[in-house]
């Protein structure tokens, strides 16, 4: 992950990176002129700096455009002079005078030229990180609209490189490639006319070069993109291997798979360094036969033009002024001819950020209703709910009264989690109603229904900061007093005080620094500080130690204590003592009663109960 | 660097090609604006049409030169390039695949795959573009200067005035920026993180309804990357005019001093074009290098950590070459301990035990009593300290590494499995397996009804990481995987854990037919898959607290008996 961004950073400043993105097809939009008005849109803000970059632009460019010409004239000058004093004609010696105020024209030109150029840059500079951060700031804002949906069904990679890679990439395009645009055009254009103007002859017939390099480059342009989609291809298949050999080093070398792991290896790496030879190799051609088509145009305007000073229908410094523009004539072609690429794959990318933008938003909350001192009476009214279009749960009904604990049993994958998942409203239901004191959940806003719950998952999540602040998560503005008590009832007091700093101690990004037990006492502690009237707790604690897991039990149990508890069960204590069993298999509740109630019923929790506790096989 | 450059020695010879071509184009290129002043002096001063055609035929043959070498040395720097990364690459995944486990751990997996994908990639790029185009710059700025001198020694006193403007400020630049860069890297790592966070932490955000906070820490996070890159960007926006307006200045200059020295008969006119071009090459010679700014200290990075692991020994162990079959199906600790490297307590002490054929062995513990750690010094991952581990009545330091691995079926803790077929991952146990070995160990491992329910049955292809496999779906066929090879010792590392009840029951009545020859250690977390185990080993801080069965453990063992009740309620455990 973090080389990825190295690789960007370096393209995001070198000088020239834009030019340098050849290679691979790029990738097309679907809807091209849509998403580039879009994109435009981003721009309207910036609308008075962009015409300053674009007179910038314009500025520097037609002037630096015109010093070729007017440094032939000085050549010229130096020339007639020169040789006008050989050949004795009147007026005979160089006339300085004269050259120097065109040389000083000449450098006033250039002077204004670069600082027009420098004020393109420094303002463009603006606008392209100005527009990224408006993007990402809309993204940022998308982000807690977004239906719970969307996390589940999009990896977390998508996400990220939507919002850091494909927006950077816009970012480099406006800063690059839009006014390496301008000024491309308006060099080819000026310099056509530059061109004409000294000679029209001359100019045809570095002009007729133009179509010989078009038609030499674009057969080699075509096969490099087909073997650079090669490399990547087999670049990704080795990346792959590598990765999946690495992570199963273990089972590798159990089994004892390392030889074929390298044969394997070399295999792919052998086919890799093929592709890349051909497709670096292609690509390499290219500039050569460009600088070829370059420079026989180059020896044809010496000769031609050799011949023409002669006849006296040109002047040499015009011929000086001409060589120089056929030598700036290619760059700014070649760059229009990568900006097409470039802004296609910009495109692409503006695409897939708009994709996210555009994705649909949570059901607008209403706040018809408000839930105060709440007792935790919770029912399931007719609830019908499928993750698709296929209903997963029909007709549930639940009541659970105040008080009450509800354990949640069934199979891995029995739908546990979509229970929860319904609770919070991190998903809407299809059909009927959840209640909470005989109040719409739907009714009320979000930020009121998740107040009341506490939630503490298997899957801990704690962010890069100390152990007080992500405690103090569970409450806006807790004191360090509030922290302390609340980590004292959660058991997680006595470590804290054991690690390195305390509660100052800094988690780093994985939170590896502390055990997977300690983690989990931190979000308990984190829920006992939120205090919440109804609390959903997940059991499940393996790869957790013997002692950790009893004081992990131990504050779960405070915390369930006269509140409303649902809880993922995995122990025969809590499930034999809750006041309500839901057992649940291939999502949908399947059972419900109290543990001697579905005992007797014989059913599939009769089975699960007998399978794990009663008579296990002998091993 | 420099060490990782060494690699090239391979490719010496074409690397000695590739100078001379790139030489060679260098030259032309350098060629042509003298013949184009003699084209103006020779030709067009004295109006001879003829040498103006045979100095232009001349043009043309040294741009074909030129063409021809740059295209030949772009084969073999292609190649070079290439196969500088592919054997880079083949020399440090061989090196790592002989690594240990405990080498895996010290780098860290993720980190060793970056250093073979990436951090090569990047190499590889930089030696090309060095082959390619910074090769060509100090021939250009060398050659360029020395036909300025000769053009006019004089004259050239205007470039030795100007340039040094120019590398200060290209040095200036870059010394501001350079630190600026890593700043930029800084926070873009810093938004990726707090992105990062905020996704994967949805759940718990919305439940905490903290979106409002965490859309300011995020918006934060943006807002201090654009004011860097603003800074970074208008920084370098000063690079690019600067290097213009030295050149043309510089230009301007040659040709105020060029016309005094025209002037004096000191040159002639069409030496002065020709200056006039070789100041432009000298200059793009030092635009080209400053390339070498951005790539060197990147490449430097990357070579630094490709070398770290090239120059990690794998840690070696010593084998012998016995058969490992004295009495099959049994294992023995004998007062093992074992030491980390470089730790100062033992991760586990003074182990003992036997386990024999047809015995089922548990171990129990918490986190870091050390179970893991047992069962991987069982396939000489690490090697012990002192003690003797015997297989099969044979200690494990007198036979292959091999030859001991092929007595063990492992079933570690994370169902590892591999991209293609299940067919292909359950023969990974046991390349020769007939189709019913497959299909029987995919029943015993309670795998078959899955894999038949699945669209391609056997041939279902498994992505990479088996992401498109449940998690009990993945340990069965790990499980599976280990049945295959019908070995003489089972290793289930925690491997029943995301199994529902019913799987987990049915897989182990399987399993007692399945393994009645061979001996079965079992680390566990839950007491009901120990409980009938003929001996259960008690791990507490790496020493043995206690083996036995069941019901004498719970009697007589303090932490057995903790570790009981803090799972099953009271009448369960009696």
């Amino acid at each position: 992950m973090s080389d990825k961004k190295n690789r960007r950073t370096q393209k995001d400043h070198s000088p020239r990176a834009g030019s340098d993105k050849k290679g691979g097809p790029p990738e097309k939009p679907t809807n091209f002129k849509g998403t580039f008005f879009r994109l435009v849109r981003y721009l309207k803000p910036y609308s008075t700096k962009l015409i300053i970059v674009f007179l910038a632009a314009v500025v520097s460019t037609v002037f630096m455009i015109l010093g070729p010409k007017i440094m032939g004239d000085a050549v010229t000058e130096l020339f007639e002079g020169a040789y006008g004093g050989l050949t004795g004609a009147p007026g005979g010696g160089i006339d300085f005078g004269a050259i120097g105020k065109i040389l000083l024209i000449l450098g006033s030109l250039y002077v204004i030229s670069s600082l027009f150029n420098y004020i393109q840059q420094f303002t463009m500079a603006g606008v392209a990180q100005g527009t990224v951060f408006d993007l990402r700031e809309d993204v940022n804002r998308k982000l807690e609209k977004l239906p719970l949906k969307y996390y589940d069904n999009h990896p977390v990679g998508d996400t990220l490189s939507r919002m850091t890679n494909d927006i950077d990439l816009i970012g480099n395009t406006l800063q690059q490639s839009i006014t390496q645009f301008i000024t491309s055009m308006i060099t080819i254009v000026g310099i056509l006319f530059m061109m004409f103007w000294i000679s029209p002859m001359l100019a045809i017939i570095s002009l007729v070069s133009l179509p010989i390099s078009l038609f030499v480059i674009r057969p080699f342009l075509k096969r490099s993109q087909k073997y650079f989609a090669d490399q990547q291809r087999t670049l990704g298949e080795l990346n792959g291997h590598i990765e999946e050999m690495y992570n199963g080093h273990q089972v590798v070398k159990a089994f004892g798979h390392e030889q074929k792991s390298i044969d394997q290896f070399d295999d792919v790496n052998e086919e890799l360094f093929h592709a890349g030879r051909k497709a670096q190799f292609i690509s390499g051609i290219m500039m050569p036969l460009m600088s070829l088509i370059g420079n026989m145009s180059y020896v044809l305007i010496c000769i031609v033009g050799g011949i023409f000073v002669m006849n006296g229908s040109i002047r040499i410094g015009d011929i000086q002024a001409f060589i120089q523009y056929t030598r700036q004539f290619s760059q700014p072609i070649m760059q229009t001819a990568n900006i097409a690429n470039i802004i296609q794959s910009t495109i692409a990318a503006a695409e897939r950020v708009f994709q996210l933008l555009d994705e649909e938003e949570e059901v607008k909350e209403v706040a018809e209703v408000k839930l105060e001192h709440v007792k935790g009476e919770v029912t399931f009214d007719h609830v019908d709910f499928g993750y698709t279009d296929d209903l997963l749960i029909k007709d549930m009904n639940v009541n659970v009264k105040p008080g009450q604990t509800v354990a949640i049993v069934g199979p891995t994958g029995a739908g546990k989690t979509t229970l929860i998942n319904l609770l919070m409203r991190f998903y809407e239901l299809d059909g009927g109603t959840i209640n909470i004191d005989g109040l719409d959940t739907r009714k009320m806003s979000r930020l009121n229904l998740r107040e009341t719950f506490g939630v503490v998952l298997q899957d801990t999540w704690l962010f890069k900061g100390t152990i007080a602040e992500n405690i103090a998560y569970g409450k806006k503005g807790a004191d360090d007093f509030e922290v302390k008590k609340a980590a004292k009832t959660a058991y997680a007091d006595r470590f804290i005080q054991t690690l390195p700093e305390g509660y100052d101690m800094e988690l780093n990004e994985e939170a590896s620094n502390i055990s997977q037990g300690q983690k989990q006492l931190l979000t308990i502690a984190r829920t006992v500080l939120a205090d919440p009237p109804i609390m959903i707790l997940d059991e499940a604690t393996s790869s957790v130690d013997t002692r950790t897991e009893m004081y992990i039990q131990e504050a779960m149990n405070d915390l369930m204590k006269g509140r409303t508890s649902f809880v993922i069960a995995h122990r025969l204590s809590t499930i034999k003592n809750a006041d309500l069993i839901l057992v649940m298999d291939q999502g949908n509740i399947v059972e419900q009663g109290t543990h001697d109630e579905l005992l007797e019923t014989g059913g599939l929790y009769a089975d699960l109960y007998n399978s794990q506790f009663a008579e296990d096989p002998a091993m | 660097m420099v060490k990782i450059l060494k690699n090239l020695t391979v490719y010496k010879w074409i690397v000695v090609a590739i100078f001379g071509l790139v030489f060679i184009q260098s030259l032309s290129e350098l060629f042509l604006p003298t013949l184009m002043s003699n084209i103006i002096d020779d030709g067009v001063v004295p109006g001879n049409i003829s040498v103006i055609w045979k100095i232009g035929g001349i043009m043309l043959i040294v741009t074909a030169i030129s063409a021809a070498a740059a295209i030949t040395a772009s084969y073999y720097s292609s190649k070079t390039a290439m196969g500088l990364g592919r054997d880079l690459r083949r020399k440090v995944f061989k090196h790592v695949e002989g690594f240990s486990l405990q080498d895996f751990d010290e780098v860290g997996t993720a980190s060793l795959i970056t250093r073979t994908t990436n951090d090569i990639t990047q190499i590889q790029q930089v030696v090309l573009m060095i082959l390619r185009m910074v090769l060509m710059a100090p021939i250009m700025f060398i050659g360029g200067l020395i036909m300025a001198l000769s053009k006019d020694a004089k004259l050239s006193l205007v470039i030795v005035a100007t340039m040094p403007v120019l590398v200060i400020a290209i040095l200036i630049i870059f010394k501001k920026g350079l630190p600026l860069f890593q700043k930029v890297q800084k926070k873009i790592d810093q938004l990726n993180l707090v992105l990062r966070e905020n996704i994967t932490g949805i759940r718990v955000i919305r439940a905490f309804s903290r979106e409002k906070d965490e859309q300011e820490r995020l918006g934060h996070a943006n807002k201090d990357l654009k004011d860097v890159s603003v800074t970074v960007n208008r920084l370098m926006a000063f690079l690019q005019p600067t290097m213009m307006l030295v050149m043309n200045l510089t230009i301007v200059g040659v040709i105020w001093f060029g016309g005094i020295r025209i002037e004096s008969g000191g040159m002639q006119i069409g030496d002065l074009m020709a200056y006039i071009q070789y100041v432009t090459m000298i200059m793009m010679a030092l635009v080209m290098a400053s390339i070498l700014f951005v790539m060197i200290p990147r490449a430097t990075v990357s070579a630094n950590r490709i070398n770290e692991v090239l120059e990690m020994d794998p840690t070696s162990m010593a084998e012998g070459s016995q058969k490992a079959n004295i009495k099959p199906g049994t294992l023995v600790f004998d007062d093992v301990t074992f030491y980390y490297p470089g730790a100062e307590e033992p991760a586990l002490s003074n182990i003992t035990f036997t386990a024999n054929q047809g015995e089922t062995t548990a171990i129990i513990g918490g986190t870091g009593s050390g179970k893991t750690t047992l069962i991987n010094l069982i396939p000489r991952f690490y090697d012990i300290t002192e003690g003797e581990i015997l297989i099969n009545g044979l200690p494990i330091q007198d036979a292959t590494q091999e030859e001991i691995r092929s007595k063990i079926g492992l079933v570690p803790q994370q169902a590892l499995l591999f991209s293609g077929t299940i067919e292909e991952n359950l023969r990974f146990g046991k390349e020769e397996a007939t189709d019913e070995e497959v299909i029987h160990a995919a029943r015993v491992a309670q795998a078959e009804e899955f894999i038949s329910r699945m669209e391609d049955g056997y041939e279902s292809s498994i992505t990479q990481g088996g992401s498109n496999l449940s998690g009990g779906q993945k340990q069965r066929i790990s499980i599976a995987r280990a049945l295959i090879r019908k070995p003489d010792i089972y290793l289930f590392d925690d491997s029943f854990s995301a199994l529902d009840f019913q799987t987990d029951a049915k897989l182990r009545k399987a399993l007692v037919d399945e393994t009645k020859d061979s001996t079965v250690l079992i680390v566990a977390q839950r007491v009901s898959t120990v409980m009938n185990a003929d001996q259960i080993i008690v791990l507490e801080e790496g020493k043995v607290a206690g083996i036995g069965k069941h019901e004498e453990l719970y009697e007589n063992n303090e932490v057995y008996k903790e570790i009981v009740e803090s799972q099953l309620s009271e009448e369960e455990s009696a």
